[in-house]
């Protein structure tokens, strides 16, 4: 018997003792197209079973077929709550397989990352405001799309469009910044601090978020581990896991900042709370590196007429036949792409590309932690884990 | 070198024949694992407390074209103790044949993130993984005929029955 065949059995037995519910695909709370099916007894999930692949547009078929650099719009709209950090992660991907990764501008570096966190803050700003509204709390959905707007601003002001950058290019940018980001930055950064602080004390340390979250969907650190979760999930679970700081790529290794983890402060380690806690510190976190990036951009980095993010361009860029895994810390966590470049070693087509998403290894421990929950625990669940659909399909 | 001690480990834990052999010519190594053991070696990487590879950061399968006809299967470890990385590969031969398919054991009694991988290496790629407790498509609708990423894919022209233009 296939598996297949196995899991309609499953399905038509389930029916006639217990009920199956279908959460999803158009499901507000499944932040996307996915499907999850429920085998229920009354208010208890006993078994969740997700369907996904309804958003597949083929990646890795794509990428076959287009040069490294065509293919870095495609990248964009993986995750595309955090299109700058898929950009960035392909980028130094195909620059350390053509060797020129050390050769990247020091300005461009800290343009790409200054980018990069502040895309970060903006997609951990859509986490919370809709893991509020899922679970009931709608006016923190609103202010953290008013503050996610400013940002959304800014990056259109520096590439042109709001979500789907295109900005990070291989071997450098785009196009610098704009005359006056780095004040406007600064202006943002000035404005938003405080407003955390509201919005912690309106959703974070509010006692009804606290009673719907805290020890609900409690991921153990090794379950976490050997699902392959990681970024906000494996965090959440109390292990200090941040590529940015184990890899140290780009110029993270020369910036300051902490890895926040969960520590179970209202329930269990690797709850609900620790993981949307772990994402709400994370914006402080992002908000200091982009005050240091300011720093490095406004002194000794300072924007020169004759600056050009493109003057490292590589003319050809077909890498030498090899195979490459590049990781790096997406918003989602681990975001990884497995290039094998062309054999022949003249083609700028790669051979094969692999994108590993974080979400898609996150969504797969759902079936695990969401055992004998009561259905309404499980959007709890589904909210904390933060995933984006444009990515789980690819 | 991280991929001498893991040879070491492997060949004083296990007979002559489970490396075949290395690849160093890139900027991440790897070492190419008989097929067969390849989850018995993944399972010592993993308790072993010199390696403890315990994260499978990623699982690919491949396809390395019409003129080789090989299969095979990449996996990218990483151990959090040690902040490490490995490449282990295997592959082998194969006639292409969709209704017979190359056959690899599974990883995913080893690293359960190896579940959703190799249902998407099954679903685009076309690798059966042996001992897989559901291995049904994942990303594609379960009636898909043939499996895309295949270098010799050609897209269907019908799609139960509207053209596809």
């Amino acid at each position: 018997m296939t598996a297949l065949e196995r899991y309609h059995r499953k399905i038509a037995e389930a029916a006639t003792q217990d009920m199956i519910l279908n959460m999803g695909p158009q499901h507000p709370s499944t932040h996307g197209v996915l499907r999850l099916e429920l085998i229920t007894d009354g208010e208890i999930v006993k078994e969740v079973i997700p369907h996904a692949g309804y958003l597949h547009r083929c990646f890795d078929k794509h990428a076959e077929n287009l040069t490294y650099q065509q293919t870095i719009p495609f990248t964009d709209r993986l995750d595309y709550l955090s299109s700058m950090n898929n950009s960035h992660i392909w980028v130094m991907g195909v620059e350390r397989m053509l060797g020129i990764d050390k050769d990247i501008p020091k300005r461009v570096e800290y343009i790409r990352v200054l980018m990069c966190e502040l895309n970060r803050i903006a997609s951990h700003l859509i986490s919370i405001g809709t893991y509020g509204i899922d679970i009931g709390a709608f006016t923190p959905f609103l202010w953290c799309f008013r503050d996610r707007e400013h940002i959304m601003g800014m990056l259109e002001w520096a590439s042109g469009s709001r979500m789907l950058y295109n900005y990070i290019w291989i071997g450098g940018l785009f196009f610098d910044l704009p005359v006056g980001f780095e004040e406007r930055c600064r202006e943002f950064v000035e404005y938003f601090k405080p407003k955390m602080t509201e919005l912690n004390e309106l959703l974070t340390n509010n006692q009804i978020f606290i009673s719907r979250t805290a020890n609900v969907g409690v991921l153990p650190m090794d379950v976490a581990i050997n699902y392959g979760c990681s970024g906000p999930m494996l965090r959440g679970s109390g292990l200090k896991w941040d590529l940015r700081r184990i890899d140290n790529y780009s110029v993270y290794g020369e910036l300051d900042f902490e890895v926040p983890i969960g520590t179970g402060a209202m329930g269990t380690t690797g709850d609900c709370w620790d993981r949307n806690k772990v994402r709400v510190d994370e914006i402080g976190e992002s908000l200091k590196i982009i005050e240091q990036c300011l720093d490095r951009l406004q002194k000794e980095l300072k924007r020169t007429p004759e600056f050009d993010p493109r003057a490292k361009l590589p003319r050809r860029l077909a890498p030498k036949a090899q195979d490459y895994y590049m990781r790096g810390e997406c918003s989602k966590g681990e975001l990884g792409f497995y290039f094998i470049a062309d054999p022949t070693g003249k083609s700028e087509i790669p051979f094969r590309v692999k994108a590993r998403g974080p979400s898609f290894n996150n969504l797969s421990v759902i079936s695990e932690i969401s055992k004998g929950v009561m259905i309404a625990d499980l959007i709890a669940i589904v909210g904390s884990i933060d995933f984006v659909l444009g990515e789980l399909d690819r | 070198m991280i991929l001498d001690s893991v040879k070491d480990i492997l060949s004083a834990r296990f007979d002559d024949g489970v490396i075949i052999g290395e690849e160093t010519s890139g900027l991440q190594p790897a070492l190419l694992i008989n097929p067969e053991q390849i989850a018995d070696v993944c399972l010592e990487l993993r308790d072993n407390p010199a390696t403890y590879f315990d994260f499978l950061s990623c699982l690919s399968g491949i396809d390395y074209g019409v003129t080789t006809n090989r299969f095979g299967v990449v996996y990218h470890l990483a151990s959090i103790p040690y902040q490490t990385q490995l490449t282990l590969k295997i592959s082998k031969e194969h006639t292409r044949d969709i209704n017979d398919l190359p056959s690899f054991p599974t990883l995913s009694n080893v690293y359960r993130t190896a579940d959703w991988h190799e249902r998407e290496a099954y679903d685009l790629v076309g690798i059966y993984f042996e001992g897989h407790p559901d291995l049904r498509r994942i990303l594609l609708p379960d009636d898909w005929i043939g499996y895309p990423l295949r270098k010799d894919y050609k897209a269907a022209e019908y799609y139960k029955g509207i053209k596809v233009d």
